[in-house]
């Protein structure tokens, strides 16, 4: 037999047997309904669901990105210093980062293909529920039993199939993103011991940024010390301003923690 | 014909293009059987695209058993084989 013939076979099995229990026809119409409302808030669920994650990998790709400027902006302070060795380490730790934001993208991508097929079977799922509600009471109205036996069975074989294919989509999606949610997880907690920086807490500084932070200081202090003895008059809180074009925001910063020690 | 690929929905497939599918089954098949993941991702891809581009999607509010049923387009040698052992996939 042919693999499709197999597979049909199997599945719509599968799918009905779900609805082969109540005893009386309509009670098997009502039955049946009640589970296809079931399955319709398990969909919507599930859409929330995948759709929650999605944003969440979202929002770990853009802190990974903003690590990563960060890092690039480190590396060139770096050199600029002259510190070749700690230029090398920021990329270092940049391109780590890369290849956690690439497998992120694509987790990102499998999440949106999974939402767009959970609403697809969502509204094919809401169609066929109201067509159901209305044959169902069609068939209940006209109640013969030997005639709506027959076409209660037609619209439970179909409605049976359907709910098959969307329950089977569903628990596909909840697999996927349940692995999802875990690596989304780990994550998180490298962001949380620091492994992978916290970038929505500009406070905590990493060692790259402390030795810049240190260097600029010293840098700071021999240009007050310079500008005292070039000739004096000159307040020496401006002298680290003519260090700013090269440090920056972290010069300004020293500028700022000097200002309120002294 | 009406052909449902899981996940998608059922599309209506004119007869004449059964022979065409039926080839494209048996390939799919045989990589089953062969336990070949490359040429079975290959033969279920151009199964379901021969299906989607020659059939129409069936009316959504129409219920009607599908005379064909195939794996969804993401499935795996191991899916489909655990489909079609008694405990499958497929939600009961």
């Amino acid at each position: 037999m042919s693999l499709w013939k197999r597979f049909t076979m199997i599945f719509r099995s599968k799918a009905n047997s779900a609805l082969d229990r109540a005893e009386d026809p309509r009670e098997v119409l009502d039955y049946s309904y009640q589970r296809q409302l079931e399955l319709l808030s398990k969909v919507r669920r599930g859409v929330a669901d995948v759709a929650t994650s999605r944003k969440r990998v979202e929002l770990q790709v853009n802190q990974l990105e903003q690590q990563q400027a960060k890092l690039q902006t480190q590396a060139q302070k770096a050199l600029d210093m002259g510190r070749e060795d700690l230029a090398r380490e920021a990329l270092t730790r940049k391109s780590a980062l890369t290849s956690q934001i690439n497998d992120l993208k694509t987790q990102h991508a499998n999440l949106q293909g999974e939402e767009e097929k959970l609403t697809l079977a969502q509204q094919r799922l809401n169609a066929k529920i109201e067509s159901f509600r209305t044959r169902k009471e069609t068939i209940k109205a006209n109640y013969t039993a030997a005639q709506a036996q027959t076409k209660i069975n037609e619209a439970l074989s179909g409605i049976g199939e359907e709910m098959g294919d969307v329950g089977m989509a569903i628990q596909r999606a909840e697999d996927k993103t349940a692995n999802m949610q875990a690596r989304a997880g780990a994550i998180d907690e490298l962001i949380a011991s620091g492994a992978l920086e916290d970038v929505s807490n500009p406070g905590g500084q990493d060692d790259i940024a402390r030795e810049l932070e240190s260097m600029s200081s010293q840098a700071d202090v021999e240009a007050e010390l310079a500008a005292l003895k070039g000739g004096g008059s000159k307040p020496a809180i401006d002298a680290p301003a003519q260090d700013g074009a090269i440090l920056d925001a972290e010069g300004s910063k020293v500028e700022g923690t000097n200002g309120s020690q002294s | 014909m009406i052909v449902r690929i899981l996940g998608e929905g059922q599309f209506d497939v004119a007869d004449s293009a059964v022979d065409r599918l039926n080839a494209l089954d048996a390939q799919v098949e045989s990589a089953v059987d062969a336990d070949d993941t490359e040429a079975f991702s290959g033969a279920l891809a151009e199964l379901l695209d021969v299906v989607r581009s020659v059939g129409v999607p069936h009316d959504a509010e129409a219920i009607d058993v599908s005379d064909v049923v195939l794996p969804p387009a993401d499935a795996t040698v191991a899916e489909v084989r655990e489909m079609l052992s008694d405990d499958g996939l497929i939600p009961g």
